[in-house]
């Protein structure tokens, strides 16, 4: 305001009233340039995103025959394999998000407190993983959780325990795999959350006498929050469609959605009966991230460190 | 993981029985069941015609289905289990084969259909671990099922085709009798049963023939299901693993051709081609899988001691169960369904 006031015509009466009118003009200018510069982003989501989740409802009310039926949907309800399959999906994924966070918390937490150099070393190797692909560190698993693999055969040979323990081909290896597919996506906005902590406020909180834990859980956590749910989220959502992984290391016992709609596909010579798995699916998690956001602040997810 | 095997096109050239030339895709299931395939079929049959040979792994006939329904058919030549070829020739995804191209005089009649000309045929038997049983394993389904003498874990198919009848024959129910009796949804819920009732037995339900060889090589399991030839070849390769005919399913695969494949003509020229004898004799070399044209065993390059392990030799098929194909048709997507039920349990 200062140096608009130094630009405009001496003696006039209201100088902001006629700068407000410059202002909200270039404003709106420069809001349509923005909305030009998003158009092609908005209009990738149209052509890539809302006109095949359309065509994925419509085909889903396709029958067997071609024309509308409900077979598809009656098919869920009448087989309880379905049900099922999606609470073992929804099962894993909130397993694996659990487990993310509690390894992946302390760890963002002791990163944060390294110094710059170490922090950065420790950034890298938690990156790695993405390096290989994730085919390959899903059959690495396999190879050393199995029945005759490294890790049964070097506890038994340290006497950890004596028969094989049954670490893959079950929801345990599933859980193993996933979770290290995911820890990263969790780690890096937590860590990134608290790297925009300011230090003062813990130090601030000691000074006005909080026990270290209480100046963590009351001020340091809450902090933390935007980047904590952001990542748990994140790996919620990517849990759901999850397939090689626990096709690889479930054993053929762990079924999940994405692994049902490819056998539905296979079965049903039509597409509509994996669209209406691929619809419930969608439907379910819309709506547990709306009770979610009840009871967090999702609209901070964005924002990542600055909520 | 596309494969190109680019055959020479000079001794195409300088070859002057070259009969046809131009260029066919081929898809198959890879592994040494594709590389068996290659060597014994593709390549020499591409030498001897001129015909430039792609191949490609793919998943199945989904695969195929999806190429016709969206007109862009990129194969020329799918291999294919017999049962879903049927189902996909029903469906109008296959174009029919020219058996005036194809000289099928001398196949088993059993072995061809209007869309799919057999190419191996192969068994479902039960493969054991031989550190854990020795040689002389289970000897029949029934032993299969028997954890009290043959304590192990076991592996079993973890969808439905081929794994009914097994179940039924260790309920009891006699070879000759297991498709009259699996002809109704209570035939399929007894085969189930058993199934269940060996389940807590089952470390894994595999989905590829690549996987259970794998299974045996690792003595992940100590007994399994699945195709004789993923076993031998994995025994060649080391893994204590053996298995018998005895109450087998005898089954085939076959070679199809999409609707509206780029290169039809070609196609059917180069089917004939590996349809011949002179062909097919070598497939055993690489994987006991026998061959469907029985002039094949008369061209002396198959020993009688090869012959003995091929799944269709005489006293081999005797012992086996040939899979139906129209019960196949008819329930396997009401069983796969029940099978699910079971497997989500």
């Amino acid at each position: 305001m200062q140096a608009n006031s130094d630009t405009a015509p001496p003696g006039t009466a209201a100088p902001e009233r006629l700068n407000e009118a410059g202002l909200r003009r270039d404003g709106r200018l420069e809001r349509l340039a923005l909305f030009g510069l998003a158009s092609p982003a908005m209009l990738l989501i149209l052509v890539i995103l809302v006109i095949p989740v359309g065509w994925l409802f419509y085909v889903s009310f396709l029958g067997a025959d071609g024309s509308f039926s409900l077979e598809n949907y009656e098919r869920m309800i009448s087989r309880k394999s379905y049900a099922r399959i999606f609470v073992t999906t929804f099962q894993v994924s909130l397993l694996t998000t659990g487990i993310c966070i509690l390894i992946g918390y302390p760890l963002a937490y002791f990163m944060s407190q390294l110094p710059d150099r170490l922090a950065n070393i420790a950034l890298i190797t938690v990156l790695l993983p993405f390096w290989t692909s994730l085919l390959v560190r899903t059959y690495a698993w396999l190879v050393l959780l199995q029945r005759q693999g490294l890790v049964n055969d070097w506890g038994i040979s340290l006497g950890l325990w004596e028969e094989p323990l049954k670490l893959v081909h079950n929801m345990t290896g599933t859980l193993i795999g996933m979770v290290h597919i995911m820890l990263p996506f969790l780690i890096l906005p937590v860590y990134g959350s608290m790297k925009a902590i300011n230090r003062d406020l813990m130090k601030a909180a000691s000074n006005l006498g909080a026990h270290p834990r209480r100046a963590f859980w009351d001020v340091f956590f809450p902090l933390t929050m935007p980047g904590l749910s952001a990542g748990a989220l994140m790996v919620f959502i990517l849990c759901l469609g999850f397939f090689v992984t626990p096709a690889v290391l479930g054993g053929g016992k762990v079924i999940m959605v994405s692994m049902q709609i490819v056998r539905n596909i296979e079965l049903f010579v039509n597409w509509g009966a994996a669209s209406a798995l691929g619809v419930v699916l969608l439907v379910l998690t819309m709506a547990i991230l709306w009770i979610a956001s009840r009871f967090l602040k999702l609209e901070n997810l964005a924002g990542g460190g600055h909520g | 993981m596309k494969r190109t095997a680019t055959l020479t096109l000079t001794a195409a050239l300088l070859a002057s029985t070259a009969m046809a030339e131009g260029e066919v895709t081929i898809a198959s299931w890879g592994g040494s069941y594709q590389d068996a395939q290659s060597k014994a079929l593709f390549e020499p049959a591409a030498e001897a015609t001129g015909i430039e040979v792609k191949q490609e792994t793919y998943g199945g006939m989904s695969d195929v289905r999806l190429q016709v329904s969206t007109g862009q058919v990129t194969l020329d030549i799918v291999a294919s289990g017999s049962g879903s070829a049927a189902r996909a020739g029903a469906e109008g995804l296959l174009e029919e084969l020219d058996y005036d191209v194809i000289d099928v005089s001398n196949f088993y009649p059993t072995l061809k259909s209007t869309y799919c000309v057999g190419g191996d045929v192969f068994s479902t038997v039960y493969a054991w671990n031989t550190d854990t049983y020795g040689e002389d394993g289970p000897q029949s389904w029934a032993d299969f099922w028997d954890v009290e003498n043959f304590p192990g874990s076991r592996a079993y198919r973890g969808s439905v085709a081929g794994a009914l009848e097994p179940a039924l024959m260790a309920d009891g129910v006699p070879m000759e009798e297991v498709y009259e009796v699996l002809s109704s949804e209570e035939g399929i819920e007894r085969a189930i049963d058993k199934i269940r009732e060996l389940k807590p037995n089952i470390e894994v339900f595999w989905s590829s023939g690549a996987q259970h060889a794998q299974l045996m090589k690792d003595g992940e399991v100590d007994m399994t299901t699945g195709w004789n030839g993923r076993f031998d070849n994995a025994a060649k390769d080391g893994a204590k693993v053996a298995y018998s005919f005895n109450q087998a399913l005898l089954d085939y695969d076959c070679f199809a051709i999409p609707k509206g494949a780029p290169n039809k003509g070609t196609a059917m020229a180069f089917l004939a081609e590996i349809s011949k004898p002179e062909y097919q004799d070598d497939l055993p070399k690489y994987i006991t899988y026998g061959p469907t044209n029985k002039a094949a065993y008369e061209t002396g390059e198959i020993s009688a001691e090869t012959a003995a392990t091929l799944p269709s030799s005489p006293e081999n098929a005797a012992l086996q169960l040939p899979i139906s194909l129209d019960w196949y048709a008819e329930w396997e997507t009401v069983a796969a369904e029940m099978y699910q039920e079971m497997l989500t349990e």
